[in-house]
């Protein structure tokens, strides 16, 4: 750091600069503040946003909750090939194979567990998926239990829930675990 | 006999309920103002009955969270001191307001009241002698906590308090020298003198150098930032490190109502007190002749709001401050109080002496 000159060292000047700038911003806030109070258009006099009721728009290509896409009839369009369980790093997702009544599918999940406790959110399942039957495009993130064993999300919860809008905001409500419901 | 009684019991009360009231006050004018100054929105949450109010609630928050929670002692504290130093450092700093002028006089019932909690002719070395009283609470929090970083806090603060109440004496000096008075309301009411015919002779037009140092050294005083060594939240965390609940509540409230104290010191000694420029007893005599007759009682609750708005303004000016300096390392402080403010305001002292002996008037 280069020495400091007198007007520096003199303190009282380089003080008044920085209370003008920091009075400037209350004062600029403020009148934004009153416009808004008053109905009136304008920018916002923060540049944070009030959480649970804003949001930042997310961007499409997020990774968020999983989801298991359905067929036109309702049932998983999941054939339990088991590639996503195999490619998983985190070894979150679990199985269970079984006969599809239609003779042209060859199988279907019984169960199809992801503990999201374990899931490191790499998108490799998506990617792996021959079928294009799982996705991570709901926009949820808020999901949290009380329990590890609340953290693992069943085949019907992950069935039930929608893609997000364009914005990202999430259609679908969190699914709560069984042990979370009040 | 009742009378009295009831006018002294109104004028005590009115300081007692204004310094409280506005002390729980601050510190939601601290979250907000800070907030508003980031680019924040600040506390807003607390809410009654889905009524947020603009965060107004937080301040009753707090103190319902604070009186709720454990009231803790170390094994090790001396058991007495710690449960004293809380009350001791809130009482010297609620007393300090009381001989403070809020207004002129006041009839009322035949009699004169003046408008001060209690008429002092020692007022100003009232004022400070409770204000240095006040670290003896700080000291004796960091002394009886038997924890290291509160008795740093302790030493910290007693060396800053020293430092900075020998220039916030000096630097009042020239103000007293102007009025030869150490009477509050004799100060303000000199101030209300023009000069040159239009310029109110308010202290800071008389004494813009000492008003500087007093404001500065009166930062020191309260203890903070830039001046909050003693609680240094970011490294010791000082004199109240052992204290929780209410008793911390009292700290906290006692940095508040020294605010308020310094901006009404502030306010009488050197912004005209409860003056409002060209405003006398009788109404607005303005000084191209015109004027303005107004009702005795009206010019009081006109000065009375005055003086609540002047000390509404440099609370502002206080919290504008605290929330843009960052904190003086302690080697800084020292140097600052005893290598710049004490010397200035010595020859601010000798200066006031030489031009009141040239000019001759008093």
């Amino acid at each position: 750091m280069s020495p400091m000159n007198l007007r520096q060292r003199f303190y009282l000047v380089e003080v008044l600069t920085g209370l003008g700038l920091t009075a400037a911003h209350f004062f600029r806030n403020m009148g934004r503040h009153t416009a808004r109070a008053l109905g009136r258009k304008g920018t916002s006099g923060a540049v944070t946003i009030q959480y649970p009721e804003e949001r930042r728009p997310y961007s499409p290509r997020l990774r968020s909750l999983h989801r298991l896409v359905r067929r036109e009839d309702g049932s998983p369009r999941c054939v339990a090939c088991m590639m996503c369980e195999t490619v998983c790093p985190a070894h979150c997702i679990y199985i269970v194979a079984d006969e599809h009544p239609n003779p042209e599918i060859e199988k279907m999940p019984r169960r199809f567990d992801i503990d999201l406790g374990k899931c490191v959110f790499c998108g490799y399942c998506v990617e792996a998926c021959p079928e294009d039957a799982i996705r991570m495009d709901t926009g949820i993130l808020e999901f949290s239990s009380y329990s590890r064993g609340g953290m693992i999300y069943s085949k019907e919860m992950l069935l039930s829930l929608e893609p997000a809008d364009p914005t990202g905001r999430p259609r679908s409500p969190i699914p709560l675990p069984a042990n979370r419901r009040a | 006999m009742l009378i009295d009684l009831g006018i002294a019991f109104g004028r005590v009360m009115f300081v007692m309920l204004f310094v409280l009231n506005v002390a729980a006050l601050l510190g939601w004018v601290e979250r907000k103002q800070s907030a508003i100054m980031q680019d924040r929105i600040g506390a807003n949450r607390a809410s009654i009955f889905g009524f947020r109010a603009l965060g107004l609630f937080h301040p009753l928050a707090d103190t319902l969270k604070m009186l709720t929670k454990e009231d803790f002692r170390p094994a090790r504290a001396d058991r007495l001191l710690f449960e004293l130093a809380p009350a001791v450092s809130v009482f010297f700093a609620l007393v300090a307001f009381a001989s403070i002028p809020f207004g002129d006089t006041l009839q009322v019932a035949g009699r004169v009241v003046p408008l001060q909690a209690v008429t002092l002719n020692v007022g100003i070395l009232y004022v400070f002698a409770m204000l240095s009283l006040g670290v003896y609470g700080i000291m004796m929090a960091g002394w009886s906590s038997a924890n290291n970083y509160a008795l740093m806090g302790g030493q910290r603060a007693a060396a800053l308090m020293i430092s900075a109440e020998i220039a916030l004496g000096a630097s009042i000096m020239g103000v007293v020298m102007i009025h030869g008075s150490l009477n509050m309301m004799d100060i303000v009411r000199g101030q209300g003198h023009l000069l040159w015919g239009w310029v109110p002779a308010w202290g800071i037009v008389t004494q813009p150098l000492a008003f500087i140092l007093f404001v500065t050294a009166g930062i020191a005083a309260t203890k903070r930032i830039p001046f909050d060594m003693p609680e240094g939240e970011s490294e010791i965390i000082g004199y109240f490190v052992e204290y929780s609940g209410m008793k911390f509540g009292m700290f906290l409230m006692t940095d508040m109502v020294e605010t308020i104290v310094l901006a009404g010191l502030s306010t009488s000694l050197f912004l005209g007190g409860w003056q409002i420029p060209f405003l006398f007893a009788e109404g607005f005599h303005f000084p191209w002749g015109a004027g303005i007759a107004l009702a005795p009682l009206l010019v009081t609750i006109l000065q009375v709001t005055a003086f609540v708005g002047k000390v509404a303004v440099v609370i502002f000016v206080l919290m504008l401050i605290r929330w843009t300096l960052p904190r003086f390392r302690y080697d800084q402080a020292m140097r600052l109080g005893w290598l710049g403010l004490f010397p200035l305001s010595i020859a601010n002292i000798v200066v006031t002496g030489l031009v009141l002996a040239a000019w001759g008037n008093r």
